[in-house]
């Protein structure tokens, strides 16, 4: 099972942190929005991954592992 | 076996009355709970616009807990779709058939129908098929704003459990809680046709019309350059040139056809021959049948002001939530303002691209993604006129009245032919 970083659009308002933080993962749009990695996430990037959920102002960024929730809400893979 | 199913026996100046609808189509047999493999077997998806197994959501209502509800989306919200209405306005008692059936077999009572706040919405045609039947007491008829959020499902749960038209993030998705926290059933109108004709004539009748992957009929609004607008039924997969000339064929030659609507993809002219109206031919040009709207956009048309125009609506009818589509759609709609005046910026085109793929899979619901993948086709399709726009600014066809009508004011309804 791995792990997978997912974004709550609604919530999120393109403060930027998370691209800042974990730039392997996360780019920016034209307008600071995240545009975020829809693969597993290797293991030696988590601490990264971590550190991006937690430092996000609007608690929009979350780690999951379920696969299954990730495709249900999106529909579509990101890339 | 032949068509038309839904549409037989209707009258276009009345609704069938509940006597009249049961000598066309027979009474409606209690199925109950068996509806649900009945509808599997049959392969019916749902005719709103998203395509989804309509046994699949069945299943999953039926296995939450606890007190459910069915929901009809009647709302409609595509400006160049009719159908559902036409449906509502001939033969309503064979949506509330299919509604019926369908609490049935999730087991509920409690049925809804959501209807938008249009005052030429044929209400007067659904409250008389309710009064005619006792069980029309137990369905609730509720008013939404007549707005393009309105078809969006978890936008019109929010609205009608008290907040906003707005999408809210799934899961959950309205199967596990929707109306009330109830886990609910949500249609359309045409899906529950279909249910209950299947429910009277079995899977493998329903299945006999229509490819292997796309079974049975549907309904289609075709409009634009032909000569008949209207609501027809076809059978899932059939051509899209016959569809045409069954609307009484072109008023001018055509450069393109628009087919699932906003959502929807084009299909320039030279690929209509080759081209069938079912998922899987439709998936060759990215995209799919959806609710059925189909629009000929005549050579004497702008493209680039149709997608200008329809794009700006999208921008003007978000939700205003998520940054892709705040920002995103007001973006492209500028860009392409810009691009038909000719005072577009050198790097246009690597603008279109990225903005419009920039809204793929970014927002709470689907409908940036329907936004791009209409944009994306058009911009394929339409490359040639985006050039010579780029080149030489506005084209004589520019000040023309656009085809698509962009806003829920406009709809199509006041031209529905059955």
């Amino acid at each position: 099972m791995s792990w997978q970083l997912d974004v709550n659009p609604i919530a999120c308002a393109g403060h930027g942190v998370c691209a800042e933080l974990f730039p392997e993962w996360i780019e920016l749009d034209d307008w600071g929005y995240p545009i975020v990695d829809r693969g597993d996430i290797p293991d030696e990037l988590l601490p990264h991954a971590r550190r991006a959920e937690a430092a996000c102002p609007k608690l929009a960024l979350a780690l999951r592992r379920e696969a299954a929730a990730v495709a249900a809400r999106n529909g579509s893979s990101r890339r | 076996m032949s068509l038309p199913r839904l549409l037989a026996g209707v009258r276009r100046e009345r609704p069938l009355s509940l006597a009249e609808h049961e000598q066309v189509h027979g009474p409606m047999p209690r199925v109950g709970p068996d509806l649900i493999e009945l509808i599997a077997d049959s392969g019916l998806r749902g005719r709103g616009g998203a395509g989804f197994p309509t046994a699949v959501k069945m299943r999953t209502v039926a296995r939450n807990r606890g007190p459910r509800s069915v929901l009809v989306n009647a709302a409609e919200s595509e400006p160049m779709s009719a159908k559902d209405r036409a449906l509502l306005r001939m033969a309503p008692q064979l949506v509330l058939d299919g509604a019926l059936a369908a609490a049935d077999a999730v087991g509920t009572r409690s049925v809804v129908i959501a209807v938008p706040r249009d005052p030429a919405y044929p209400l007067a045609a659904l409250e008389q098929a309710l009064a005619e039947r006792a069980a029309g007491r137990r369905v609730k008829l509720v008013g939404v704003p007549w707005a393009h959020l309105a078809g969006e499902e978890s936008a019109l749960i929010n609205y009608l459990n008290g907040g906003p038209l707005k999408p809210t993030l799934v899961p959950p998705l309205p199967a596990e809680r929707g109306l009330a926290r109830r886990p609910t059933l949500v249609q359309n109108p045409e899906t529950l046709a279909h249910i209950a004709l299947i429910a009277r004539h079995g899977p493998g009748w329903f299945h006999s019309i229509g490819t292997a992957s796309h079974t049975g009929s549907a309904l289609v609004t075709v409009s634009g350059a032909v000569r008949d607008h209207g609501v027809r039924e076809i059978a899932c997969g059939a051509p899209l040139a016959a569809v045409l000339d069954s609307a009484g064929g072109p008023l001018e030659p055509i450069r393109a056809v628009l087919v699932g609507g906003y959502h929807g993809v084009w299909v320039a002219a030279e690929d209509i021959d080759s081209t069938t109206l079912d998922d899987e031919s439709l998936a060759r040009h990215g995209g799919g049948l959806g609710a059925g709207v189909i629009v000929a956009l005549g050579r004497s048309a702008c493209p680039l002001q149709e997608l200008a125009g329809t794009i700006a609506w999208m921008a003007s009818e978000n939700a205003g939530q998520c940054g892709p589509c705040i920002h995103g759609l007001p973006a492209l709609a500028e860009l392409l303002s810009l691009l038909a005046a000719g005072q577009a910026p050198r790097d246009v085109s690597q603008r279109l691209d990225r903005y419009s793929r920039n809204l793929i899979g970014r927002g709470a619901c689907h409908l940036p993604d329907g936004a791009a993948r209409f944009l994306g086709s058009g911009l394929d399709v339409f490359a040639p006129e985006i050039a010579q726009h780029d080149l030489r600014g506005r084209c004589s066809a520019c000040l023309r009245p656009p085809t698509l009508r962009f806003g829920v004011h406009g709809h199509a309804h006041s031209r529905t032919a059955a």
